[in-house]
């Protein structure tokens, strides 16, 4: 190349990517106070339920309280003196406030005014004893559902992810693979139970096999049309530019459907959460599923609480750490598009 | 001044020769719609040649037939003494929309190229280099949204260019940009093209640009696309848009334009 050339100075026609005001932020007292304050409240009205109950079901939810008590007093004071956290404490304290508020609500109307049946509705102290009395078998369980969802989600996408690249890039598979696709697929995997159970080797086998299903649909008909709606003028500069196939499927069909498959991926991972539990209820013998109507079938609700409880932890935190690895993956959209 | 002797770059001259292309009728695929009819063109090695004329002209079917994205109902196309049969990367295209891909930094658009062809190893000093050419070392790693238009057709340009391409072919590259962003990307274009010698044919809509950047000027008809005229550029470089010649040849080509525009109605 020729250095003689002038270089333009970047500045010419550079604007700034963006410019972050950096506001010194100031965590208004009330949000500081309104935890402790409401957490406190919540000690004082469980002690004064409780000393109608039995303290062996009452003591673990006296020193959960007082163990949040004080997690809003340390995030108040950290708050004041490490600045990255206060944006996020200020965002926030506001709502564990308030499910704090929810839980003394719910235990003044269950074990303090006896508004609602027993044993259906279960005070939040005899919630957390379930759990803790029982803690062994809700382990195991979650640890068996954390396996079938894991391996029948990625035997799923995998298989889902090559389908739908091949049907989405060749027109012969196209031809032979959409219909199938398409008459096959809206069926709810759940309802090939009584098929899975008769043809696979063991319940686990087609519980994997069930949710691969439930994934496989969504993922491989977003992958479709992420695949076959890419803009063509970005494969025409790659050919220009000396792609071969391998460069058109990999590197450009593929990243341009990547928020398509996304959307497919937590589509799917709702379905297979879905196909998880009744899979669980009707066939395997173990896992979260089947713990909740086993604890159902000896009327022990609080134990069916506990296992929803852990159920929302656990679904929630597989979500959030898909939303992560698409924040990662899908980086350049960042700014482009709301999310 | 730069003439195909400052540049030696034998084998890159283009020359287009007798070319047709119809398309079936968007009502009627039988019927056969012609979008060009035998289009004769050459443009010599390090040249640059620009085309104008209406819409419906066929420029930008040219341009892909050039490229080898379509190809030709009958006539031949040739680079040098090589026959065009498909898409590679002699040929470059740069489009109106930048079209860089949203997922590749600045830096990975530029050595998109590199990659495709399996060079990157050997040519990555390369990347650096045309990152620095076109101002945009700061912006390696910035994403294309985070790029103004120029900017982003900046990096298109470089793209293009890092496979040192015989011809590149730009189809309306500035015609998305304001009117100062787009007088500085003239200067821009015509300082790569220089520096380059790399032979250019250039779609545009705006004569001025057309009479100020080009060695020739093609000037085509609509229904269908034909070459009317073409009209050689002997301005001194670097041109003033507002001389005396400039403006006489700017009026000579309106001229020429309302008339075929009148004559083919």
């Amino acid at each position: 190349m020729n250095s003689a050339i002038p270089e333009i100075s970047p500045a010419i026609d550079a604007r700034p990517v963006k410019a972050k005001a950096r506001v010194a932020l100031q965590v208004p007292i009330y949000k500081l106070a309104a935890g402790p304050f409401f957490s406190g409240i919540a000690i004082a009205v469980h002690m004064a339920i409780a000393k109608k109950q039995p303290p062996f079901e009452t003591m673990a939810y006296t020193w959960f309280l007082g163990i949040v008590l004080g997690l809003f007093l340390l995030g108040a004071l950290l708050q004041a003196f490490v600045k990255p956290m206060r944006r996020w404490w200020a965002h926030i304290a506001p709502l564990l406030t308030a499910a704090v508020l929810l839980l003394t609500i719910w235990e003044i109307i269950t074990t303090g005014l006896r508004w609602l049946p027993m044993p259906y509705f279960p005070s939040p102290a005899g919630v957390l004893a379930s759990m803790i009395d029982d803690r062994k078998l809700l382990f195991d369980s979650t640890w068996h559902s954390l396996f079938l969802l894991l391996s029948g989600y990625a035997l799923g996408v995998a298989v889902a992810l090559i389908t739908g690249i091949c049907i989405g890039w060749f027109g012969t598979a196209r031809y032979w693979g959409m219909p199938l696709l398409k008459i096959l697929g809206p069926i709810p995997a759940t309802a090939w139970i009584p098929l899975a159970m008769v043809v696979s080797p063991s319940a686990t086998f087609s519980a994997v096999g069930l949710i691969a299903l439930a994934v496989w649909f969504p993922v491989t008909m977003l992958t479709v049309s992420g695949i076959s709606n890419t803009r063509a003028s970005y494969l025409d500069v790659a050919k220009t530019l000396g792609a071969g196939p391998s460069y058109l499927i990999f590197k450009v069909a593929i990243p341009a459907a990547m928020p398509s498959i996304f959307i497919g991926l937590f589509m799917g991972l709702g379905t297979s959460f879905l196909t998880l539990v009744v899979a669980e209820t009707v066939g395997v013998k173990s896992g979260l599923g089947w713990y909740v109507s086993w604890a159902q079938g000896w009327a022990e609700y609080g134990k069916v609480y506990g296992a929803l409880v852990i159920m929302a932890f656990f679904f929630s935190s597989i979500m959030t750490l898909l939303f992560k690895v698409r924040d990662r993956v899908l980086v350049w959209q960042k700014g482009a598009i709301k999310w | 001044m730069v003439t195909s002797s400052s540049h030696p770059n034998e084998g890159s001259a283009l020359r287009i020769h007798q070319v047709s292309k119809d398309f079936p009728a968007s009502d009627n695929p039988e019927r056969r719609v012609p979008a060009l009819d035998t289009v004769d063109l050459s443009v010599g090695a390090s040249e640059l040649v620009s085309i104008v004329g209406p819409s419906g002209c066929g420029k930008s079917t040219l341009l892909r037939l050039i490229a080898g994205l379509d190809t030709v109902s009958s006539g031949e196309l040739w680079v040098g003494s090589e026959p065009i049969t498909g898409p590679n990367a002699q040929r470059g295209l740069v489009f109106q929309d930048p079209n860089l891909f949203p997922w590749l930094t600045v830096k990975g658009n530029i050595q998109a190229g590199l990659v495709a062809r399996g060079l990157l190893g050997e040519k990555r000093h390369e990347v650096d280099e045309f990152l620095k050419l076109v101002g945009l070392q700061d912006f390696a790693n910035s994403y294309p949204h985070h790029l103004s238009g120029g900017m982003a057709q900046r990096v298109a340009l470089a793209r293009a260019l890092i496979n040192h391409p015989k011809v590149l072919l730009l189809d309306e590259p500035l015609g998305a940009l304001d009117a100062f962003t787009r007088m500085r990307m003239q200067d821009e274009v015509l300082r790569l093209w220089q520096a380059r010698g790399t032979t250019m044919l250039l779609v545009t809509h705006d004569i001025d640009e057309a009479i100020y950047m080009s060695d020739s000027i093609v000037i085509m008809t609509p229904h269908p696309g034909r070459i009317e005229r073409t009209i050689r550029v002997d301005l001194e470089r670097p041109r003033q848009r507002n001389s005396q010649e400039f403006l006489q040849l700017r009026g000579e080509i309106l001229e020429l334009l309302h008339f075929a525009g009148r004559a083919v109605h």
